[in-house]
């Protein structure tokens, strides 16, 4: 059985680092604090290593069946009989991957932080807010409870926020964390607002008993979630498209994306550890946390998603390749996959062979992590050496960072699908899964990954060949902090795909057997070789091509590397309708009425105040006289009125 | 005319106790005020002594109550001099009109 305090130590420590680093981070030695950082989440990964194991290979099983084990439960808040907040640890299939997951790159962004971060003043403070940002996206992987869920998810966008802000005297910055903040909290009011439909018909806001009760067909509140509608929906389909908003938003998925690739502004490590690997997968984790409920009862949303998520890779896909800088051709690649594993997730069914979408998802999720971490570090280390973000001013970089350039061209060829690595077999799964299910989104997975190939090796091919490289920069690679870690992950991201996903992770528990076939792998494997060949042909030698055809598309390039405008839609919507319409008269009735109620009720009271105060003359021959009236007047009364 | 009646004595108690009252209410000068206030209690003492008389001959009540007012009315008049004196210590005037800096 688990030891719960093994697990409480598995957050206890990243808050631990948070605390202490906050709090006496000034007093030591930027040295020291990152090793105090890297040190505290050394322990809390082994833990977490360790747990994870234990689920899978020891006690989680039980008969056949991945458990939903609660841990521990404490309760927090009680609403009534029924309804309660409660704090607890939860260990299933997903949440024990996700452990795994998200020390292993924190660790990693910690190590790396180590030098990348190396004479920052504040770099204690960085320190804290990963750790505070580990804390958050642990306690958001084993809540027991979808409102403890969305405390820690909170709690994630508010570190996001403080750490997008790290380089708070950069305009650009600060507009980033405003901007991911304010998309992020206005995706929760969705995410809130269905957290509250759910549980009212679900009864509980225990995972658990919530799925259950939501599941059944013949249970009461069940009934009446898909009996009552509003604008002709029911109101199960609103609650459940709603927290998927919630999950839109936190996974930049269109059209709640714009936040992504301004978060490029932060530090690259933490682009690697939040905007790449965890935070940005939490949209998918919530998906695939109510799974049941999406796949038995509410198809239409399951429908909607994975639209969405299509949607959303295919549009990503085609702005990455006509961008310059790198942190945003990567940020744009994030979205793509993210949108891969929503899809995997939308043509998902529930148990047995139709669950092959989620265990995908997850896989991919689960790869994702490992070679986009890396190629975010990696990015990191060029960034570093070149001391500037866009790829123009970069080439020929093979010979001087050589390192580097192995782990580089390994995650290149695990994102775009290569076989052996591990993205090929992640979105082999997803891409069988989508032909099983729907043909539509299959043709659009293909096209997507002949795009991604097609940028990843666009960028690759631009910064490690193209010019011959001029060496007069003033220092190599990086130590072993930085290459430390592009070495660990580039081993996960070519071992990982061997993991046999489906025994462990599926969407009843059950194992799921999955196959490797091998025509099937035929086409995706050609689109990727085609894209990879066409990014060669352009990219590999300097040529004039790349710009001739991007003038010969014309007004398709420039939309699409203006990102098709949805920045200006959104400016022009939020600044001409919402402040004009809303925001104005808002702020006139907050100002006139209710201000002037205020106002209005202290301004009579000193008008009246003013117009008796002449009462208090001073002349005590006065007051006689009034007390003498009063007295006249109350022996009347007593004498003549009020005889007792 | 016959003895006196007891509406006859209360008749002046009354008047006594206004014509104080208009004294402590109209004069300027705050030891006359103080007159004023004497004439008050000692209107109260004759209707005492009036309603003992007339009412109840045998007993003694009301004369006992009427020597604790003119006891009380002692001191009362010896605080009221020392408010008077401090009064005058800090405006420099027993005029009532010049103590009126309790005015709002």
């Amino acid at each position: 059985m688990p030891n719960q305090t093994l697990l409480l130590l598995i957050m206890a420590l990243p808050a631990l680092s948070f605390l202490l680093l906050g709090l006496t981070g000034r007093k030591m030695s930027g040295q020291v604090a990152a090793y105090v950082g890297t040190f505290l989440m050394l322990i809390a990964t082994v833990i977490a290593f360790q747990t994870a194991y234990g689920y899978f290979f020891e006690y989680g099983k039980s008969g056949d069946v991945y458990q939903k084990l609660v841990v521990m439960q404490v309760n927090w808040l009680q609403f009534n009989d029924q309804l309660s907040i409660n704090m607890g640890i939860l260990l299933d299939p997903i949440s024990a991957m996700m452990l795994v997951v998200v020390t292993l790159v924190s660790l990693m962004v910690h190590i790396y932080s180590i030098a990348y971060m190396k004479g920052d003043p504040r770099i204690s403070i960085y320190y804290a807010f990963l750790g505070l940002f580990t804390f958050s996206m642990l306690g958001l992987v084993i809540a027991t409870n979808i409102f403890q869920m969305y405390i820690f998810w909170e709690l994630v966008g508010l570190s996001s926020f403080l750490l997008i802000g790290y380089y708070y005297n950069k305009p650009a910055a600060v507009a980033a964390c405003k901007k991911a903040f304010i998309v992020t909290r206005f995706a929760d009011l969705g995410f809130l607002i269905g957290i509250l439909i759910l549980s009212y018909y679900g009864e509980s806001l225990d995972f658990n008993t919530l799925i259950q009760h939501l599941t059944t067909a013949d249970d009461a509140g069940y009934q009446a979630a898909v009996s009552g509608s509003f604008l002709g929906i029911s109101a199960l389909t609103w609650g459940l498209a709603l927290v998927f908003m919630g999950g839109a938003g936190k996974s930049a998925m269109f059209p709640l994306h714009i936040w992504l690739p301004d978060a490029m502004e932060g530090p690259t490590p933490v682009s690697a550890l939040i905007h790449a690997a965890t935070m940005v997968v939490a949209g998918v984790f919530l998906v695939a946390r109510l799974f049941p409920v999406f796949a038995l009862s509410g198809q239409l949303v399951l429908h909607f998603v994975g639209t969405i998520g299509a949607v959303s890779a295919v549009f990503a896909a085609i702005i990455a390749c006509t961008q310059t800088d790198i942190k945003r051709i990567l940020a744009y690649s994030t979205m793509s996959q993210i949108g891969f594993m929503m899809f995997a997730l939308g043509v998902s069914g529930y148990g047995g062979e139709h669950g092959l979408g989620y265990t995908a998802s997850m896989f991919h999720l689960f790869t994702h992590a490992m070679f986009k971490a890396l190629l975010f570090l990696g990015a990191g280390a060029i960034i570093h050496f070149v001391h500037s973000n866009e790829m123009t001013e970069m080439g020929g970089l093979r010979k001087l960072l050589p390192v580097t350039h192995i782990c580089f061209l390994i995650a290149c060829l695990a994102i775009s699908g290569i076989p052996p690595f591990a993205g090929f077999f992640s979105k082999e799964e997803i891409l069988l899964a989508a032909w099983q299910h729907n043909k539509f989104i299959y043709w659009i997975a293909i096209v997507t990954s002949g795009l991604t190939a097609f940028y990843m090796f666009r960028l690759y091919f631009s910064v490690f060949w193209n010019k011959p490289g001029s060496p007069d920069h003033h220092h190599d690679e990086g130590g072993g902090p930085i290459l430390f870690p592009l070495i660990v992950l580039s081993i996960g991201a070519v071992m990982a795909g061997f993991i046999p996903f489906g025994k462990f992770v599926s969407s009843d528990g059950r194992e799921l057997i999955t196959g490797f076939h091998l025509n099937f792998s035929i086409l995706p494997v050609s689109v990727a070789v085609i894209g990879i060949v066409l990014a060669m042909i352009l990219y590999k030698k300097e040529n004039g091509k790349p710009a001739a055809i991007s003038n010969q598309l014309g007004i398709l390039y420039r939309s699409a590397s203006k990102k098709f405008y949805i920045d200006e839609i959104y400016q022009f919507v939020t600044k001409k309708i919402i402040f004009n319409l809303v925001g104005r008269p808002a702020a006139w009735i907050d100002k006139n009425i209710v201000d002037g109620l205020m106002n209005g009720i202290g301004n009579s009271t000193t008008f009246i105040s003013g117009s008796i105060k002449s009462f208090q003359s001073g002349k005590i021959q006065l007051y006689a006289v009034y007390f003498l009236a009063a007295a006249i007047g109350l022996a009347f009364l007593f004498i003549y009125i009020w005889k007792q | 005319m016959s003895t006196p009646g007891l509406y006859h004595i209360l008749f002046i108690s009354t008047a006594l106790f206004f014509i104080g009252v208009y004294g402590f209410l109209t004069r300027r000068n705050l030891i006359t005020m103080l007159m004023g206030i004497e004439l008050i209690l000692n209107s109260v003492n004759l209707n005492f002594v009036a309603f003992n008389k007339y009412l109840w001959p045998h007993r003694l009540d009301g004369l006992f109550f009427t020597l604790f007012i003119v006891a009380i009315a002692a001191a009362e008049a010896a605080v009221a001099i020392a408010i008077i004196i401090n009064l005058y210590r800090n405006h420099r005037s027993i005029d009532v009109e010049d103590v009126q800096s309790m005015k709002y």
